[in-house]
């Protein structure tokens, strides 16, 4: 779904009003305590979701009878999704009683008083125990209660083609200790072979959020720094660590490291990297997502067999190896309760019975997630299906989620424009940062902005 | 028409015109009557929600993050107008308008209306047939022709890398490219709206006027031009409330990208208040796109004078 062309996009754009009208018809929880209606995302070739609840609702109506489940599936991309459940949950007559939400909007939609505390649900839940340490805390709101049970998470590492680097005579298994080893590996790739593509870091407007999350962040959280200071509850765009990040945007972009600016600004480049440039040889070193290898499968965009002995991982580094010594950003969804549920026993009920052990397993392997439950994760049919996913989920232990606020999505907006002016060259990396801290501090209030590190 | 059908019933209404007003007041209501339900339906569905969207934009009223709605006044129109980059969508969707709309659509679409005037019917069926193509393709459809053709390994850059020319266009003339494909969309439209106006200039005067010895140009500038102009006026109206509100088109196309070079008001609207919530901002930019198609009509009305000489 990541992968969701621009087309798509626009094609759902174009019937939001109505899909907004939809939602106003479309009956609610209000109408009887016995129905639970549960809102998810259905799109594209993102059916995976659509195909676990259809199985849900058939063993809750058999585990609770005379409840019925209404399912809900939203035919939209993500930042329309969102747009649709949000505007299902302003009023109480169309919210859905489950929800599946994205962590990183919990927190506003928790402000704006959509979501239901679930902790006295979650304290006589055997099953809560076996959900990692970072799942639990991946839908904690600022009151310190949970409202959301994850689903199933994504990490980010380096991929690099095996088959590029031994013509480059690089040695194998590539483990690169520090952000320089990266560049060297780069440099050696351009040095040694003319017509490939060394290393694709995304960046710019055009890759939206994949930009923000797969680029700048990745760099950033590899320093000693980070884009909010949850202690002190100010964000940090100025210091040395963004400094070096847009600096290392800068380096690869205009020394010939990484894909032509041209090319990398195309809104559909993501497409392009996962199903021309890597499976055709033509990129060397790829900064992305966990989930691109599913473009692989026989079932994916770009059946490519070969992609599991071509294709390496390594952890992205952090800055200068200092501890942990890699690092990650992970995204993930959770199932939420509404606040206007009439019935939210009866909501939770269905949330646990979605994760409970054996759903879990079979979603997270047909959707290529990161399991959030340990007995998941260790389980030999999850480990199994994706020879990477072992990998992925060790990172699990030192990635890192996104400052969950309302005003996010328009500072990453502003992180994007930053590093397109850095990699196209229009402004150094100190005053694209200047520039970057001027727009976050109109953004979040200067009060919420610390000044210079 | 109207006025031919009601005045011999006026006029037979005037000698009884002491007892007029009691039954006047019931047949008012007896013909309103059967429009309620339109009037409801319209009251519903049509001012609420312009109502609305004025209400909001004068709020701060957020998708999510604050359940919470505060009257803020001007707020909304005094941070537009402070923000370089709505200053700049503005004076990109004008341009857009005036390119692809005014100039464009508007001008091709009355060229290739004269031109097919009088031609054989084979012709005239195949061209006009050809035209109306590129306006039935569903606009995200063209969209992605549009880029197709022009994308870096695209159609174009195909043929014009036999001559070293080759660039993606969508990069390097974003504006120039989302607006050659609206012209390329939008012509047909002009297109009927004229063929039909020129269908009603007597041959007469034109043929009057080619033995007083005016030229071709003059004949058009002259007769043909005046004869049509409340044909030019609406469809001018039409076309450019179209356009400012295109949105499908660039979206696929560009993006609004690379960076902000095409983000027309609709993109950047639809930006602020589906992408980053703030629905309060982005219905006072929709106000601020109506007082600007109000613009365009009034510049219209004041060019072309309307009342018969």
């Amino acid at each position: 779904m990541q992968a969701s062309t621009r087309v798509m996009v626009a094609a759902t754009t174009m019937i939001l009003g109505a899909g907004g009208l939809a939602g106003c018809s479309s009956s609610a929880s209000s109408a009887g305590s016995k129905t639970v209606t549960v809102a998810y995302e259905e799109f594209g070739d993102f059916t995976q979701l659509n195909t676990q609840m259809q199985l849900v609702k058939t063993q809750y109506e058999k585990a609770h009878p005379g409840y019925t489940v209404k399912l809900e599936p939203i035919q939209a991309a993500e930042n329309d999704y969102y747009t649709k459940l949000t505007l299902m949950n302003r009023s109480a007559s169309t919210a859905p009683d489950v929800m599946y939400e994205d962590t990183f909007l919990v927190n506003s939609d928790i402000q704006a008083g959509y979501l239901a505390p679930l902790d006295s649900y979650l304290s006589t839940w055997s099953d809560w125990s076996q959900f990692t340490a970072s799942a639990k805390t991946a839908a904690v709101g600022s009151d310190g209660k949970t409202y959301g049970v994850p689903m199933g998470t994504d990490t980010r590492a380096l991929y690099y083609n095996k088959t590029l680097f031994q013509q480059a005579g690089i040695a194998l298994p590539w483990a690169p200790k520090t952000w320089d080893d990266v560049l060297a590996a780069a440099r050696t790739i351009k040095a040694k072979l003319p017509g490939v593509t060394p290393i694709n870091v995304y960046s710019g407007k055009g890759s939206g959020e994949g930009a923000t999350m797969q680029g700048l962040e990745m760099l950033l959280y590899g320093t000693n720094n980070e884009l909010y200071d949850a202690t002190t509850k100010k964000w940090t765009p100025s210091t040395t660590g963004m400094l070096d990040s847009l600096g290392f945007i800068k380096t690869i972009y205009t020394t010939g490291l990484a894909p032509d600016a041209q090319d990398a600004l195309n809104p559909n480049f993501g497409t392009t990297v996962a199903t021309d440039l890597i499976p055709n040889n033509k990129l060397a070193i790829d900064l992305d997502g966990s989930w691109v290898t599913g473009n692989w499968s026989s079932t994916g965009a770009k059946p490519w067999p070969a992609w599991s002995s071509t294709m390496g991982v390594a952890p992205m580094p952090t800055q200068n190896g200092q501890d942990p010594g890699s690092t990650s950003m992970s995204g993930g969804w959770v199932l939420s309760v509404g606040s206007h549920s009439a019935n939210k026993q009866a909501a939770f009920d269905l949330v646990s019975l979605a994760e409970n052990k054996a759903n879990s397993l079979n979603y997270d392997i047909i959707a290529s997630q990161i399991a959030e439950r340990a007995d998941v994760a260790s389980d030999p049919k999850y480990l199994a299906a994706n020879p990477l996913l072992g990998f992925f989920t060790g990172l699990v232990k030192v990635t890192h989620f996104r400052p969950a606020y309302p005003v996010y999505p328009q500072i990453s907006d502003q992180i994007q424009v930053a590093m397109e002016s850095v990699m196209t060259g229009q402004s150094s990396p100190s005053s694209a940062m200047s520039g970057l801290a001027g727009q976050v501090s109109s953004i979040a209030g200067a009060a919420n902005v610390a000044s210079g590190s | 028409m109207t006025v031919a059908t009601q005045s011999p019933r006026q006029a037979a209404r005037t000698p009884s015109r002491g007892a007029r007003r009691p039954g006047r007041g019931r047949r008012l209501v007896g013909r309103l009557l059967p429009l309620a339900p339109a009037l409801l339906l319209l009251a519903v569905f049509f001012a609420g929600p312009l109502l609305w969207s004025v209400y909001t934009a004068f709020t701060d009223m957020a998708l999510s993050g604050s359940a919470a709605v505060h009257f803020t006044g001007l707020t909304n129109f005094r941070r537009m107008f402070s923000d370089p980059s709505f200053v700049q969508s503005l004076e990109l969707t004008v341009l857009f308008v005036v390119g692809s709309a005014v100039i464009g659509q508007n001008c091709l679409g009355l060229l290739l209306a004269l031109l097919l005037r009088g031609r054989r019917q084979v012709i005239r069926t195949s061209i006009t047939g050809l035209v109306i193509g590129a306006w039935v393709v569903p606009e995200v459809v063209a969209g992605f022709a549009w880029y197709a053709f022009l994308y870096k390994t695209g159609t174009l850059n195909s043929i014009l890398g036999h001559f070293g020319l080759s660039q993606n266009w969508l990069y390097t003339t974003p504006m120039l490219a989302v607006i050659l494909a609206n012209t390329w969309r939008g012509t047909a439209f002009s297109m009927l709206v004229y063929s039909a106006a020129l269908s009603d200039v007597p041959p007469e005067l034109l043929e009057a006027a080619a033995v007083d010895g005016a030229s071709g140009w003059a004949r058009l500038r002259y007769v043909t031009l005046p004869l049509i102009r409340r044909a030019i006026v609406s469809n001018l109206m039409l076309i450019t409330l179209q356009t400012l509100a295109s949105f499908g088109l660039i979206y696929v196309m560009t993006g609004g990208g690379p960076g902000t070079a095409s983000s027309t008001t609709p993109l950047y609207m639809y930006q602020q208040a589906f992408q980053f919530y703030q629905l309060g901002y982005g219905t006072a930019m929709a106000l601020v796109l109506l007082v600007l198609g109000a613009l365009f009509s009034l510049i219209y009305l004041r060019l072309i004078k309307l009342e018969d000489a």
